[in-house]
């Protein structure tokens, strides 16, 4: 496993920690004083030149690499790719049926979950191919798992992929898994500071789906508030309102995938 | 966040950066965490111990050096610091700020013998 999250690990015996074991800077003063001329070519404090050595790397880069091949592999088979992410309880599965109901064209899904194949059964009922992941302890998808999951179904030009996170507005905010947009999902029963909680999941969604708006003249919300909010932690991300359950706006979010998706085509047309 | 698994990924670059024979120990590492990289301090210190053990830096301190947040503010489109995700910004007071930077995690360095 790649990335094994520690979410449901946090809990270690025998645990030992010396807080005092960073943050120890000395600086040098002296005459002449020259940086930058030993092994490493880079003076840092409190730290021997010959024994520096450099790394500059990011510390999710082994996920990124597998994303970056997913994302050369989805562009190769010219397959439009949804990361859907939200919190548990928004949605997501039902929307997704209702989609794919909804839409022409070919589509394949893949399923994250901590345990159990119930969203990936329901998505099958439609008719449409679907993975399921079960992460166990994991609290996101990454990279990796995506790659694993791309191997067993089939997916081609025209095809929309949908990727649908494990619940969850945290973790899979830092998780690149080779889409090309992240869709956030919130409901209008979740409260309207909710991307103000959760901004980081928010900010990293380029469209926020605003789901369950037939609920809301029965849970005294404000719409307007949610999409101020969205925009506050985000300017740029765009906010369709819909319902799953009757329909409404889903028209608008099956044209924003087609445009989005032909959108990705057309470089690779011109060229 | 997930500071487990992110020290799991710190472990599987340190060791190999240190994989070479001249390379008997790692003694520190050093990151860079942005402001709004999401990535509590204190449980990635909690879980450095723990995930380090049976490597060439078990036992190495573990530093963490702050990087600014940045972001551009959409009212006066000037590029700005702000210290939390959600303050305004400095200069015009405008409330619609869009992230471009602090969401780093990067390895810098090591120190080894």
């Amino acid at each position: 496993m790649c990335t094994v999250c520690g979410c449901g690990d946090a809990a270690v015996e025998g645990h030992g920690h010396d807080h005092g074991s960073h943050h120890h800077h000395h600086h040098h003063h002296g005459h002449d004083i020259h940086f930058g001329r030993g092994a490493a070519g880079v003076e840092v404090g409190g730290m021997s030149q010959e024994r520096l050595v450099e790394i500059e790397t990011g510390i999710l880069s082994e996920n990124d690499r597998f994303a970056a091949a997913n994302r050369e592999r989805l562009a190769a088979l010219g397959t439009y790719a949804v990361n859907l992410v939200s919190s548990p309880g928004s949605g997501k599965t039902t929307l997704l049926c209702a989609t794919i109901r909804a839409m022409e064209g070919p589509v394949a899904v893949i399923e994250g979950d901590q345990q159990t194949t119930n969203d990936a059964d329901r998505i099958r009922e439609t008719g449409a191919p679907a993975v399921q992941v079960n992460t166990g302890k994991g609290c996101h998808l990454d990279g990796h798992m995506v790659g694993h999951a791309l191997d067993h179904l089939e997916v081609g030009a025209g095809t929309t992929l949908f990727i649908e996170n494990v619940g969850n507005l945290v973790c899979p905010a830092a998780f690149d898994l080779g889409e090309d947009a992240k869709v956030a999902i919130l409901s209008v029963t979740e409260g309207e500071d909710k991307p103000l909680k959760y901004p980081d999941m928010f900010t990293a969604a380029r469209l926020a789906l605003l789901n369950k708006v037939d609920l809301a003249p029965h849970c005294d919300v404000d719409l307007d508030l949610y999409e101020a909010n969205l925009k506050r932690v985000n300017p740029g991300i765009e906010v369709i309102r819909l319902s799953a359950r009757t329909g409404e706006g889903l028209g608008d979010w099956i044209g924003w995938l087609r445009a989005q998706a032909a959108a990705k085509r057309a470089p690779e047309a011109a060229e | 966040m997930h500071e487990m698994s992110l020290c799991e990924g710190i472990r599987r670059v340190v060791e190999r950066a240190a994989a070479s024979d001249g390379i008997a120990r790692v003694t520190r590492v050093r990151l860079e965490i942005g402001r709004f990289a999401g990535v509590e301090k204190h449980a990635l210190s909690f879980a450095w111990d723990i995930v380090m053990k049976g490597s060439k830096a078990e036992g190495a301190a573990l530093e963490m050096i702050d990087l600014p947040g940045v972001a551009l503010c959409y009212d006066c489109m000037k590029q700005v610091e702000i210290a939390d995700r959600l303050d305004p910004c400095p200069d015009c007071g405008g409330g619609r700020l869009m992230p471009e930077g602090g969401d780093e995690m990067r390895i810098r360095d090591m120190e080894v013998v």
